[in-house]
């Protein structure tokens, strides 16, 4: 079986596309879980509202891409608030499965708003004239908004990766991860901390979602296949380092990538078997800690 | 009269209730998909409620053993008893498949786990040949049990599958109760404490995760054969939140929760949209009329509420509430 080069290329390209927002979520549900003990079911939720929201703007109001790769991000950083206030706050004391399930009847009432109004089809999102072309680089043509897509993904990951290991707010929230009564103790208002810090995580989806507008189908149900590739991103990387979720998204999205092209058959199988394969020769995932 | 001799009459009368349901008005097959959905969310119960495991893959075992006693019955042409033999040792062996693997981790990741492994399934079910992908596997004859009783009849049917599913039930009420499920009543309480007390805690929660997936299986080979079809929505994760919510609706770790919280949640499901168009003439509101259509969307409520203002469910309440009447301290369940 021979394979063209461009052609190996391109899935390469969309393997870092998928990638980047598997980085993106992974990151979001890491730091969400590491100060509130919550596995956040909703993430997918929160995504495919940042495609539906941009998608909305565009269609009911005529604003445009850029206008809600900002503003979208900030709506569902808001929503992420009144989340948290209102529901997850309840719930810390308990087992950790309340969370999971507390999150997950919440997506389960997002997406079934949003489906009984759009259905379950495709919404059609064109990307922006700015980069809508492609460029011919001579060994391959590269579509200007994918390469966009992978270079703002690896932007935001790696500055919030800057932010949480490099900064004071970031030494706090590592603080708050390790001992939330002693950094409270020492003045911190952490409950204060733990809601920025969902909030923070919603809206990172929420831009990972505007970001996948022109390029996944936008539909009430495209969070939901995503969140469990997720998973089993996190549970291959382990939750433990910021970095390791970064890379550990990018590099399976390359793999399936790679898949499609070499048996295609395997491609919506082979996080999961890699999943199978990091659990039997290392069970605590390859940037995790045995606990 | 104590706890004890209560709910021995109560469940005498389900008994006798289901018995004479059919001459009654009960439409058996209606009956008989009930009858499926509480087995399944007892066996689940089994792992959640009195181990302490959530697993979040459970519709791998209901849909991955209907479609192989499905296949064995309609394809290779066996007998009914032999298709649910098949169809509950595929749940055993992907349950110890799944949980060699997700025993590897605790807590949150066992969940994660499960879920993924089942997606895979999934996906598996989706691309196989044998599964009908998204017609799935359609036209499941009943046959005849042993070779001689004919199941075509839905009273026929309808008493064998009573007698398989309080057969499946009691083997659940008696492994809690033998020295087996103290041990992993022991581990839900304390996992290090039971470690330190010498018992090998993997095993005990391997075997039970066997049992509760096996049983699953049975639960969804039996759906095959009543309803004749097997499809993708046995093995989609959505399943698996459901048997989730039956069980928490009608109470974690209690032995009569799933069975009511899997009637109410399959009722729910199948009269929402009755609901809805009542609930739209008594309060004029034309959106209530849609309400049938956003099923996924009154789930998620009952989801939210149920784990924050209800999470012993309606028989934990109940037992709580009787506990209190009788002055007694929680913690005396069943």
């Amino acid at each position: 079986m021979t394979i063209s080069l461009p052609a190996l290329l391109s899935q390469l390209l969309l393997g870092l596309v998928n990638g980047s927002f598997y980085a993106i979520l992974s990151l979001g549900l890491a730091v969400i879980f590491g100060l509130l003990n919550v596995i956040n079911f909703a993430h997918g939720a929160l995504f495919m509202l940042g495609a539906v929201l941009t998608w909305m703007a565009m269609e009911y109001l005529g604003i445009n891409y850029w206008v809600m790769l900002i503003a979208a991000p900030i709506l569902i950083g808001l929503f992420g608030v009144v989340i948290e206030r209102l529901l997850l706050r309840w719930i810390y004391k308990l087992d950790h499965l309340y969370g999971l399930l507390l999150t997950l009847g919440l997506t389960l009432l997002i997406e079934g708003v949003f489906r009984s109004v759009y259905g379950v089809s495709g919404l059609p999102y064109d990307a922006p004239d700015a980069l809508s072309s492609a460029t011919d680089l001579g060994f391959m043509v590269l579509p200007n908004y994918r390469a966009w897509v992978v270079v703002a993904s690896l932007v935001v990951c790696l500055a919030t990766w800057y932010v949480i290991e490099k900064t004071r707010l970031g030494a706090y929230l590592r603080a708050g991860t390790e001992n939330p009564r002693l950094v409270e103790a020492f003045g911190v208002n952490v409950p204060l901390m733990i809601t920025l810090t969902y909030a923070f995580g919603a809206a990172l989806a929420g831009f990972a979602g505007v970001l996948a507008a022109p390029v996944i189908q936008v539909s009430p149900l495209m969070g939901q296949n995503l969140i469990i590739v997720v998973f089993a991103v996190v549970v291959i990387g382990g939750m433990g380092s910021i970095m390791g979720a970064i890379l550990t998204g990018l590099g399976l999205g390359v793999i399936e990538g790679f898949t499609k092209v070499f048996y295609p058959e395997a491609s919506s199988t082979v996080v999961f078997v890699i999943m199978v394969i990091v659990l039997l020769i290392r069970p605590a995932g390859l940037f995790g800690k045995e606990k | 009269m104590n706890m004890k001799k209560i709910s021995t009459v109560v469940y005498a009368l389900l008994l006798v209730a289901l018995i004479a349901a059919p001459f009654f008005g009960a439409y058996p097959v209606f009956v008989m998909k009930l009858m499926c959905f509480a087995l399944f969310a007892a066996a689940f119960n089994l792992l959640l409620g009195f181990t302490g495991l959530l697993s979040f893959g459970h519709a791998a075992f209901l849909g991955g053993s209907a479609y192989v006693a499905g296949h064995a019955i309609k394809v290779w042409g066996l007998t009914p008893e032999l298709g649910l033999i098949a169809g509950t040792l595929t749940g055993a062996l992907l349950g110890w498949l799944f949980g060699v693997l997700a025993i590897r981790r605790q807590g949150i990741y066992f969940a994660m786990i499960t879920l993924a492994l089942a997606q895979m399934m999934f996906f598996v079910a989706l691309q196989a040949k044998f599964t009908g992908g998204e017609d799935g596997l359609q036209g499941v004859p009943r046959g005849k049990l042993f070779g001689v009783v004919d199941l075509s009849n839905d009273l026929t049917m309808y008493y064998v599958a009573l007698l398989i599913v309080v057969a499946a039930f009691l083997l659940i009420v008696r492994t809690i109760h033998s020295p087996f499920g103290q041990v992993l009543k022991g581990i839900k309480e304390n996992e290090p404490r039971a470690l330190s007390l010498g018992y090998d805690v993997s095993r005990f929660k391997l075997l039970a995760f066997v049992i509760s997936a096996a049983l699953s299986g049975l639960a969804g080979s039996l759906k095959t054969l009543v309803l004749g079809f097997a499809t993708l929505s046995d093995v989609h994760w959505t399943a698996s939140g459901q048997v989730i919510l039956m069980t928490l609706v009608g109470g974690l770790g209690t032995l009569s929760g799933p069975i009511v919280g899997s009637a109410v949640v399959v009722l729910l499901e199948n009269k929402i949209g009755e609901l809805g168009n009542f609930l739209a003439r008594i309060t004029t509101i034309d959106w209530f009329n849609t309400l049938g259509e956003s099923v996924t969307m009154v789930t998620g409520l009952i989801f939210v509420i149920c784990v924050l203002a209800f999470r012993k469910g309606i028989m934990g309440e109940i037992i709580a509430f009787i506990d209190r009447r009788k002055g007694r301290g929680p913690g005396s369940s069943h």
